[in-house]
């Protein structure tokens, strides 16, 4: 009965571009999401150029200049912010609000509105990366090498996506909304320390935490994506083990996410069945 | 034709709690059909499978002649689904809802007929945080008829509405089943089942204890057309002859009959004779309220 002479379904690049512009929409409508993904890196940007001056050290990369070293790592992690951080706590909130469900009574198919958010989220990351290194550029001393970018744009392309895909695996993990920035902050932060985006690491650290901050995935793309930018560097300057290591963390992300990817609020809905279920 | 939808035995347990338990019936197209029932009788449970969201542990079920556990994407584009609990981005305008959600259907209505259908042109360009519950609620059912649906779900549709706002959807759903769509209703509210719905299934513990149009429901009903007038003495001789049929409540005096054409005559007649006006005098046939809580009343 479901007529086969309908129109035809909407192109996949048409679905994927509406979800992509609906998902900015919403976000940029929501100051406090757009000031911690976007202007928040900038702000720890222009804070650590005041507090750092332009000192020059000995970093992972070669010798630098604090403002050079600090303009590239920022931007990398306001790319994992808007990436991994924004997906994992709007998807989960989502979510719980029941708006996910909402998307699964439509014949829109689930992959294109992963990839839709997933699409929003690299834009978002994108806007991160551009804005530091444009305040990196202008004032910081950043040099950008025409040979160099094809592994600085490699490197977003594929860090991003990693980051995005392991978003969506921590919101699949989530029991709810409250709960998201928690895993965030929890999963990000300490990472954030010991991989050369706060703080630069010496040689001298100790091997267990430079071992722990390679084993993860924020210190390899962050690495991989400084050394693009850094002054000591040849071109073409592609840290290919480093991104295998970010693919790597973005494929679990990715698994996890499809195995275990629910449309209905889980933790509410849960305790409803239990306490109706009775006593066990 | 074949029915829009048809449940067979459909059975639903979650562990040891069986939610649906052996439920059948099955809805033409363009009818309106209620599931009514009191709070966790399995009226969701049972929209919710015929929408995809849930398994069923046994029975089968068709929507549109697909089963709805692996109809997909092809379903879902010809149904029309207004969860009971749902959320919306409400940073969005209701006209940005519409052309967002619309986008996913292989026909879509335009954004301006809909907001117009459900009464929202002059919000069509507000955010959807700044309508009311109602509006809201207007705002699911708009987005519930974007593909342009065959058929369309309502899961309590006004459940937590002031009177005005409830007579307001009746009229916007009276509205959909003039346009021919086959409606598939909850509700536990029973004036609701009996203005909206052709015909009706009443659930409890998940079986069906009745089901037909509500004139067929009221007219199955063991209650009697009840004759009722104030207190009035000089017929009590009269009241005698009609034995324990009569009951006297606080201020009225109510008499049982199941032949009111003839006990009428009786009662006003006598009063006529000494020239008595009967105070308050009312005939009033069995409603939908009365056999619902009838059929509900063993188990309560």
């Amino acid at each position: 009965m479901i007529a086969a002479n309908a129109a035809p379904w909407p192109s996949t690049s048409s679905l994927v571009l509406t979800q992509i512009r609906g998902q900015l929409r919403t976000f940029w409508r929501t100051p406090i999401s757009a000031f911690f993904t976007i202007v928040f890196p900038l702000m720890v940007l222009l804070l650590f150029g005041l507090i750092f001056g332009n000192d020059t050290f000995e970093s992972p990369f070669g010798p630098i200049t604090s403002r050079q070293f600090y303009a590239p790592a920022l931007g990398a992690f306001s790319a994992v912010s808007a990436t991994y951080t924004n997906l994992a706590i709007t998807t989960t909130i989502r979510r719980d609000e029941g708006v996910l469900k909402r998307v699964r009574s439509t014949p829109l198919p689930p992959v294109i509105w992963m990839t839709g958010a997933i699409g929003a989220a690299i834009v978002l990351a994108f806007l991160g990366v551009a804005l530091s290194l444009t305040v990196g550029v202008l004032f910081y001393g950043v040099e950008v090498e025409l040979a160099k970018m094809p592994a600085a744009v490699v490197t977003f392309l594929v860090g991003t996506a990693a980051f995005a895909a392991m978003g969506l695996a921590l919101s699949a993990l989530a029991k709810s909304g409250q709960a998201a920035p928690a895993l965030t902050n929890a999963t990000l932060l300490p990472l954030a320390m010991i991989s050369n985006v706060f703080v630069p690491i010496r040689d001298d650290a100790p091997t267990w935490l430079t071992t722990a901050a390679n084993i993860f995935p924020l210190r390899p793309f962050v690495d991989a994506f400084s050394t693009a930018f850094a002054p000591a560097t040849d071109a073409p300057a592609f840290e290919w083990g480093k991104l295998a290591i970010v693919a790597a963390w973005g494929v679990l992300g990715l698994v996890v996410a499809l195995r275990k990817f629910t449309w209905e609020p889980v933790g509410p809905a849960r305790r409803i069945r239990r306490s109706t279920a009775g006593p066990a | 034709m074949a029915a829009a939808i048809s449940v067979r035995n459909l059975v639903k347990s979650y562990g040891r709690l069986t939610a649906v338990d052996g439920v059948s019936f099955a809805i033409e197209p363009g009818e309106v059909f209620a599931l009514l029932g009191p709070n966790g009788a399995g009226k969701s449970t049972t929209i919710e499978i015929l929408e995809g969201f849930r398994d069923r542990t046994s029975g089968s079920v068709e929507v549109l002649g697909v089963d709805p556990a692996g109809g997909g994407r092809a379903l879902r584009d010809r149904i029309g689904v207004v969860l009971q609990q749902t959320g919306i981005e409400l940073e969005l305008t209701v006209r940005e809802a519409l052309e967002q959600y619309g986008a996913a259907y292989r026909s879509r209505r335009p954004a301006d007929e809909l907001v117009e259908l459900v009464g929202l042109d002059a919000k069509a360009d507000e955010r959807i945080t700044t309508l009311s519950g109602g509006q809201k609620r207007r705002v699911d059912l708009a987005l519930g008829l974007v593909g342009d649906p065959d058929i369309v779900f309502l899961d309590e549709p006004t459940t937590g509405f002031d009177p005005s706002a409830r007579r307001e959807s009746w009229e916007l759903i009276d509205r959909l089943a003039a346009l021919g769509k086959t409606i598939l209703l909850t509700t536990h509210y029973l004036d609701e089942a009996q203005h909206l719905a052709d015909r009706v299934a009443v659930l409890q513990s998940g079986r069906i204890i009745a089901e037909g149009t509500p004139q067929e429901l009221t007219a199955q009903s063991p209650t009697r057309t009840v004759i009722s007038f104030g207190p009035t003495p000089a017929i009590d001789a009269t009241l005698a002859e009609l034995g324990d049929r009569v009951r006297r409540t606080g201020q009225r005096i109510e008499v049982e009959t199941e032949s009111p054409t003839a006990d009428l005559a009786l009662i006003t007649t006598a009063a006529a004779n000494q020239n008595i006006e009967l105070p308050a005098l009312q005939v009033s046939r069995p409603s939908l309220e009365d056999v619902y809580l009838e059929l509900l009343g063993p188990a309560e």
